[in-house]
């Protein structure tokens, strides 16, 4: 799943990181000095508190600086902000008139970092603009056989579910036309209209779901000639809305359904096919290649008769 | 029908599992006749390879009778006497084209698990576990080769098994260490490894015209029958240090090439190196033990070569990457392309230029694999190669 997001996103997220990382590292060297700016300094259970909220931070700063996506550390930085607020807002209530002014202003601070880390954490949530679908897949696979070749034989769409595993069928319905059928994940079936909206001979084809569809989908694939008579370099993009969104995709990956490795084992079926004549079976993997049995193999040996 | 099944480390069982049918156009069944148990059976024996199951047939040494094609297996008939290679291969695709047969881009099903390991997918290998393919292997009554109207050698009846048994794997393993060395005239070559493999590489190494061989190995048995058969250097690296009989042997060169035939299980002669490998592995931190090979690079010649067939799985450490580089050293490995090499040797065995016959220590029936596993691993009874007959 490549879910790409903006710079922007990225940047801020970068600095909340360091920040963290700054606030955390002064409330572990210093508490007490923390404990003063922000008025809390005639508690005792504040001494204690604020060198965990210090660890607290850290581990912030170590999910915003240390992992590529920046949703976790983002939305872990929000709920810590409703934790502050609800400790100051108790503080608030029992300080004297100076040290209230001093918390008052602390809260205040923390409110702006609050609203900072709210915009943040609604941005990774953003789509990109122009109808982009919540799952896009690349896979690549080099085919020793002509271009030409490769290109006709997927753009006869009733060839695709030889080699796509979830493809219970596709009909070819005119021209640019068809209707496809797919196994979920859940042994629910989902159905389609598609129609191809690009297609230049031996180099490029390119469809998407009409309007009504259940699942949102979108493909294209990329025809070029490998260097050195190695035959023929396919590219394919796809992209598609799963039901539930983010959390049906989570769900199927759950259940051991890893899309991109799907993807990648559905050329592989189709490089079998193109170059050997058939879908490779083993007594492991009596499907062929085939994301879910990778992880659950049966014995090396025949399957029972029947 | 009975196969030797691999039940976990150190077990073996032979049981009654369901007969092979077709399941693809290109497959053939084939009634074994003959199947032998490799070294590299010994690492799955061991538990060093990953991905096993419980219940996967062994065996990638085998021939037979075929008995039932699919229908686009044109060039064998039930009846024809085959010897089946041991890397599975469609013969199409580029690799197969250059003759790079055991890296077959199409013949592992599990192409998806290997590279997480690897980087890329090597290709299938009959009863390799399920990362190389998930096949049922040849330790069978019958087994199902798919293929076939690619892969599979037809030998006429006036060979026996035991001369053509080991086309499959050892014989051509042997014969690509000592091709891979570019022997000319004049040449040292070390191997190491004694064993069956070992065996068919100082053969080979002659053959292909080098002037000495070394064997380097533990067990004296297995030095005396090579020595007996070829005539050929031993080093009994338990007796002697290999680096100062290597150097002494060439006047201080090293050999010009080096074969390992070992592999990922090797010991050290002394206790605490040996023992760190030993324990690095059986904790994972590394997968295979390296002696044999970190060795053969030290004992190089500079600019010499370093061939290597033994069997490694994953990781090795204390890599001699400084020795290696410095001393512009060239290393070659694989496993073996077995189809590029059956015909040519195939001729050599009817011409009379090499008998594999004399690596066999043992015949025993397939009931007694588990017996035939045992033997193998603990070199009792000078156990140098066993055979098994369904």
């Amino acid at each position: 799943m490549n879910r790409h997001h903006d710079p922007i996103t990225k940047r801020l997220a970068d600095l909340l990181g360091w920040a963290s990382l700054g606030l955390g590292a002064t409330q572990l060297a210093a508490p007490r000095a923390v404990c003063r700016l922000a008025g809390l300094d005639d508690s005792a259970l504040a001494q204690t508190i604020v060198p965990i909220v210090g660890l607290r931070e850290l581990l912030h700063a170590a999910l915003l600086l240390g992992v590529r996506n920046p949703i976790p550390g983002v939305w872990s930085r929000v709920a810590g902000d409703a934790m502050d607020l609800t400790v100051m807002g108790r503080a608030l209530v029992s300080r004297d008139s100076g040290r209230r002014q001093r918390a008052t202003a602390a809260t205040a601070v923390l409110v702006a970092i609050t609203a900072v880390d709210l915009y943040a954490a609604t941005r990774t949530l953003r789509r990109r603009e122009g109808g982009e679908h919540a799952m896009e897949l690349h896979a690549a696979i080099t085919i020793n056989r002509p271009r030409r070749e490769v290109y006709r034989y997927w753009h006869d769409f009733t060839n695709l579910p030889r080699f796509m595993a979830h493809l219970e069928s596709v009909e070819v319905k005119g021209k640019t036309r068809s209707h496809w059928k797919v196994r979920g994940p859940v042994r629910w079936s989902i159905e389609w209209d598609a129609e191809i909206v690009e297609d230049l001979p031996d180099e490029l084809i390119a469809w998407q779901s009409m309007s009504r569809a259940d699942v949102p989908n979108a493909g294209a694939v990329h025809f070029a000639d490998a260097p050195g008579e190695r035959g023929t370099e396919l590219r394919v993009n796809l992209a598609y809305d799963p039901p539930a969104g983010k959390v049906g995709a989570a769900f199927a990956k759950l259940l051991g359904e890893h899309p991109e490795q799907q993807v990648r084992d559905d050329l592989r079926r189709l490089k079998q096919v193109m170059e050997a004549g058939e879908v490779v079976r083993s007594e492991g993997s009596p499907e062929g290649a085939y994301a879910i049995r990778q992880v659950r193999q049966r014995p090396a040996q025949p399957l029972p008769v029947g | 029908m009975k196969a030797n099944c691999w039940m976990g480390r150190n077990s073996v069982e032979v049981t009654e599992v369901p007969d092979p049918k077709i399941l693809n156009s290109r497959d053939a069944i084939v009634r074994i006749t003959s199947a032998a148990i490799c070294g590299s059976d010994l690492h799955m024996y061991d538990g060093y390879i990953p991905t096993m199951k419980k219940g996967d047939i062994l065996g990638h040494e085998f021939m037979g009778e075929v008995v039932e094609v699919g229908p686009e297996v044109t060039d064998l008939r039930p009846g024809d006497r085959v010897v089946v290679p041991f890397p599975i291969a469609c013969g199409r695709c580029w690799a197969c084209e250059h003759e790079l047969y055991s890296v077959c881009e199409n013949s592992n099903p599990n192409a998806g698990l290997a590279e997480k390991f690897m980087g890329h997918s090597p290709a299938g290998i009959f009863g390799y576990s399920h990362m190389l393919g998930g096949y049922a292997g040849g330790q069978a009554e019958y087994a199902r080769v798919p293929f076939a109207d690619f892969g599979p050698l037809k030998v006429d009846g006036d060979l026996s098994d035991e001369q053509v048994l080991f086309l499959s794997d050892i014989l051509p393993t042997g014969y690509m260490a000592a091709e891979m060395c570019d022997i000319s005239p004049g040449d040292v070559v070390a191997v190491w490894g004694a064993g069956p493999v070992g065996q068919f590489a100082v053969v080979s190494a002659y053959l292909l015209g080098a002037e000495q061989v070394i064997c380097i190995d533990r067990f004296s048995y297995r030095l005396r029958r090579i020595h007996e058969h070829t005539g050929a250097e031993i080093v009994d690296y338990e007796e002697v240090d290999v680096m100062e009989a290597l150097k002494e042997m060439t006047a201080g060169r090293g050999p010009d090439a080096c074969i390992d035939a070992v592999g990922m299980e090797a010991h050290h002669p002394t206790g605490p190196i040996h023992a760190y490998d030993r324990a690095k592995q059986a904790t994972r931190m590394e997968t295979d033990r390296p002696h044999a090979l970190r060795e053969a690079i030290m004992a190089c010649r500079n600019g010499g070569i370093v061939s290597s067939v033994g069997g490694y799985g994953g990781f090795v450490d204390k890599f001699p990457m400084g020795s290696f580089m410095n001393r512009s050293l060239t290393m070659r490995s694989a496993q073996c392309h077995v189809q590029r090499y059956m015909r040519p040797l195939l001729e050599r065995i009817r011409r009379g230029d090499l008998d594999p016959t004399f690596v066999i220590s043992h015949r025993m029936p397939l009931e007694e694999a588990p017996q035939g596993f045992e033997l193998f691993k603990s070199k009792r009874d000078e156990c140098n190669k066993v055979v098994l007959t369904p």
